[in-house]
């Protein structure tokens, strides 16, 4: 969000995980590695719940995300109650299975735009990275929404087996008429981070496709909006990872735990203190969650963070990625240049270069830990 | 670019909320959100049907009265729909 006089901690958006199931297998996913121990998705009412007390907090968008939001049967009437609490309300969705009939629903029920994701233009590499190829679908999903008048963006998660095809997702979402072509390398966390060596592209890629995609943000400025998001793993500072801890942005589970970022409840100092919807008003959790608390502001931060310049624009960068890598959440990010745990980013770099031959660049077929959802039953 | 004579109109996808906290109008769109100030308020809601820019700086001017130069209007008025324009929230009309 931009605009200016804003409080310094009032939740913006609402990214709403509504189930993890979901027909893709991506080696990146942002879901917990441990899918099946969680418990029940929340159902329909308590859903419309969550969204009015959003609202109430200031929230003004809702993400409705997964897994695959489109295996929910109730999506419809979750639309219809984010809207009826008047939120703009963006549909994330792997576009499986491509129903036009279905998107009409959902655009009757008040749905305001539609983020398709694309793993890979080329089929191999689709389906070592998703564990399937499906294009098509992707296509129709794609022609449905542009004929019921939504705006479409086009969400493509950049790695190492397909940046190098930047300007073929860049025609490809010419071809379909996309609004939005979001190009954002993968951020090493959760199932990212578990196949990062696979993933990491080299220096050298990143930087070539940026080119391709800021010829291509200039060439379109009026028609599309092309977004680059580099790897922080190749930036000299973090990136300002939510825009601040418990800031600007809510995260709730499928099974209703709400959490400042999708991967916090991962956080092992954490553990225990995350509260559920079902159980206390989001407001309350907003404001007094233990674990919401834990890292805002700038109490929390270590040196150099503490009297660094920078500390105002990254926030102090991304905790669980100073945890995943550190084993201690309230370390410098790793990311940082500054940060004593640097070596970690520089050493996972190091390998990305190596393996990244001119002969494997854009094909790669290293082995991939690919997402499995287990059902805890 | 968006001149004077352009005639347009905001794209579906935009919406206009009054932010119930701050009190602002709010542009929203995909995944986004612009906070607008009185003048830029007021000149969304008048993009919600297609209308020229001159039109538009006709009832600007008229609301703003006669101490405020026109000219100084009309650079506002195409500073915000280009800064829209550029963001692919304007649709221009024949």
């Amino acid at each position: 969000m931009t605009g200016t006089e804003r409080a310094a901690e009032r939740p913006y958006t609402l990214i709403a995980e509504l189930t993890y199931r979901c027909p893709l297998a991506c080696g990146y996913c942002s879901n917990p590695l441990e899918l099946g121990r969680h418990d029940a998705e929340l159902p329909t009412d308590d859903w419309a719940r969550v969204f009015r007390e959003a609202a109430a907090l200031g929230v003004l968008q809702v993400n409705l995300t997964g897994g695959e939001p489109l295996v929910r049967a109730d999506l419809e009437k979750l639309v219809a109650a984010a809207r009826a609490s008047d939120l703009y309300t963006n549909l994330i969705t792997s576009g499986i299975p491509a129903d036009a009939d279905r998107l009409g629903r959902l655009a009757a029920a008040g749905l305001d735009s539609l983020q398709l994701s694309v793993q890979d233009t080329d089929p191999h590499g689709a389906v070592w990275i998703a564990g399937r190829d499906d294009m098509e679908a992707k296509r129709a999903t794609a022609a449905a929404t542009r004929a019921l008048g939504l705006p479409l963006t086009l969400n493509v998660v950049l790695h190492r087996g397909n940046i190098a095809r930047a300007a073929e997702f860049v025609a490809l979402a010419e071809r379909l008429g996309a609004a939005r072509l979001e190009l954002a390398n993968t951020q090493y966390l959760g199932w990212a981070l578990a196949n990062r060596d696979a993933l990491l592209p080299s220096r050298a890629a990143v930087d070539e496709a940026r080119r391709v995609a800021l010829v291509a943000r200039d060439r379109l400025r009026g028609k599309m909006e092309v977004l680059f998001v580099r790897p922080d793993y190749h930036a000299d500072r973090p990136r300002a990872c939510m825009d601040g801890w418990a800031r600007r942005y809510l995260v709730v589970t499928p099974d209703g735990v709400a959490l400042p970022c999708h991967q916090a409840g991962e956080l092992a100092s954490l553990a225990g203190v995350w509260e559920n919807v079902r159980d206390r008003s989001l407001g309350d959790l907003w404001g007094d969650g233990a674990g919401f608390r834990a890292f805002r502001g700038e109490d929390w931060m270590p040196a150099p963070c503490r009297t660094c310049d920078e500390r105002t624009k990254d926030f102090g960068g991304c905790r669980c990625q100073a945890f995943a890598l550190t084993g201690d959440a309230a370390a410098t990010d790793p990311a940082c240049a500054l940060a004593p745990r640097h070596d970690l980013v520089v050493a996972a770099r190091v390998r990305a270069e190596a393996a990244s031959t001119p002969a494997a660049a854009g094909s790669s077929t290293a082995p991939l830990r690919l997402r499995r959802f287990r059902s805890a039953s | 670019m968006i001149e004077r004579t352009t005639r347009l109109s905001l794209a579906r996808q935009v919406r206009l909320k009054l932010d119930p906290r701050s009190g602002k109008q709010m542009l929203l769109y995909p995944e986004k959100g612009l906070e607008l100030n009185d003048t830029a308020a007021r000149v969304a809601a008048l993009c919600f049907e297609p209308r020229t820019v001159g039109e538009i700086v006709e009832r600007m001017a008229a609301a703003a009265g006669a101490a405020t130069p026109r000219a100084q209007i009309e650079d506002e008025v195409l500073a915000f729909l280009r800064a829209l324009e550029d963001r692919g929230l304007v649709v221009v009309h024949p």
